[in-house]
C-alpha cells in the first residue's frame, strides 16, 4: 500500500493501523506525534485509527533547539 | 526572598530557560542544564528519522523536574506555525508553546503580522502562548491583547550573541505589559543576561550563549548567576546615574588638613 510518510513515498503492508505502522517502523508511540492527512491524531486512537492507501502521514518527535 | 516567577499560573524556579540544541552531546546538554538551573527548556519539534533508530533526545532530560516547551522554530507561516504547535502539543502532552513565526532568513526576525494572527488561532484553542517577538511595543501590546500569556522580544537576532541592542525598548515593554516579559534570544554572555534581568524582564531564554560556550556547563553556571545578580540588582532598585562623583569617604577629619 503506497502511502506519503515524512514527505517521501512509501511502500506499507497494508490495511494496518495508525498503531501498527509505528510498530511496523520501530517507533516508540509514546515519544511522538502523528499527523494524518493534516490533522493531528490523538494518542489515544493510534490502535483504532486505520492508514488508508495513499494517506499522507507526519511522524515528528521532539530534538534539540532553542 | 519569595520571588516567584509565574507564567499563566504556573510558578518555575528559576528566570533562566534553555534551549536544548547546538550542544556538543547530550551529556554535555543534560550537565548544562543542571549547572543552569533552569526548570523549562525548549525543544523543537521535527520529522523522526525513519531510515535509523536514533537516541531520543527525552532520554537526557528528566522531565519530571524540567518542563517542555515546544517551540515553532523555523516556521515561516502563521499555517505552518499553528501546525507545528498542535503536533507539539501531542507530542508533549503539555498545551504551550514557543510560538515563532520567522519572517526573514538572515536576521530570523520574526514575521510580526504572522505572528499576531498564529496568537490568536492558538490561544483560541486553549494554548498557552508564549511567542519570540522583536523588541517593538507595539507589537508586544498587539501579541498580549491576542492572548499571549507572556511576550518574548529578542535582545539581538538568534544566535549572534550581540547582547541587549535596544534596552530603553525592553524597559518600555517592561513598563506596560501586565505579563511576563522574556527576553529570547540575543544573549552571549553573562552580564547580557544580567543587564537583561536589571532593565525589569522577567525572565530570560537563551540557547547558543550556553550551548556554543568553549565550556557550556561553566557558562550555564555563569548565566544563573547573572540572571539571579540581575534579578536581585532590578528589585534593590539602582542609585541614580550621575555625571560627577559623589566621595564615599567623608571630608571631614582629612590627616594634616
Amino acid at each position: 500500500m503506497h502511502v506519503t510518510l515524512n514527505g517521501e513515498p512509501r511502500e506499507v503492508p497494508g490495511p494496518l493501523t495508525l498503531a501498527a505502522l509505528l510498530a511496523h517502523l520501530d517507533i516508540d508511540a509514546r515519544r511522538v506525534a502523528v499527523e494524518l492527512n493534516e490533522t493531528v491524531v490523538k494518542r489515544a486512537r493510534y490502535e483504532d485509527t486505520p492508514v488508508r492507501p495513499d494517506d499522507v502521514i507526519e511522524i515528528v518527535n521532539f530534538v534539540g533547539g532553542g | 526572598m519569595s520571588d516567584p516567577f509565574v507564567i499563566a499560573g504556573r510558578a518555575f524556579h528559576s528566570r533562566l530557560i534553555v534551549g536544548t540544541g547546538k550542544y556538543p552531546s547530550h551529556q554535555v546538554m543534560r550537565a548544562a542544564h543542571e549547572a543552569s538551573g533552569a526548570d523549562m527548556v525548549t525543544v523543537a519539534v521535527r520529522r523522526v528519522d525513519i531510515t535509523r533508530r536514533t537516541e531520543s533526545l527525552l532520554d537526557y532530560i528528566d522531565t519530571s523536574t524540567i518542563f517542555l516547551l515546544p517551540n515553532t522554530a523555523a516556521c515561516y507561516t502563521a499555517d505552518e506555525a499553528i501546525r507545528t504547535a498542535r503536533l507539539g502539543r501531542e507530542a508533549g502532552m503539555s498545551n504551550w508553546v514557543k510560538l515563532e513565526v520567522i519572517g526573514d532568513e538572515r536576521t530570523l526576525f520574526p514575521d510580526t503580522a504572522a505572528l499576531v494572527e498564529a496568537t490568536r488561532v492558538l490561544v483560541k484553542e486553549g494554548f498557552v502562548v508564549l511567542p519570540y517577538t522583536n523588541d517593538d511595543p507595539v507589537v508586544c501590546r498587539k501579541l498580549e491583547d491576542a492572548g499571549a500569556a507572556a511576550v518574548m522580544p529578542l535582545g539581538a537576532p538568534i544566535g549572534s550573541g550581540l547582547g541587549i541592542q535596544n534596552p530603553n525598548n525592553i524597559r518600555i515593554i517592561r513598563e506596560q505589559s501586565k505579563v511576563p516579559v522574556i527576553v529570547d534570544a540575543g544573549v552571549g554572555t553573562a552580564s547580557d543576561a544580567a543587564v537583561a534581568m536589571e532593565l525589569g524582564a522577567d525572565g530570560v531564554l537563551m540557547n547558543t550563549a550556553i550551548a556554543g560556550a568553549t565550556d557550556p556547563v561553566a557558562m550555564a553556571r555563569a548565566m544563573k548567576l547573572a540572571v539571579e545578580a540581575g534579578r536581585l540588582a532590578y528589585l534593590a532598585g539602582r542609585i541614580p546615574r550621575k555625571m560627577y562623583a559623589t566621595a564615599s569617604s567623608p571630608l571631614e577629619g582629612v590627616v594634616g588638613r
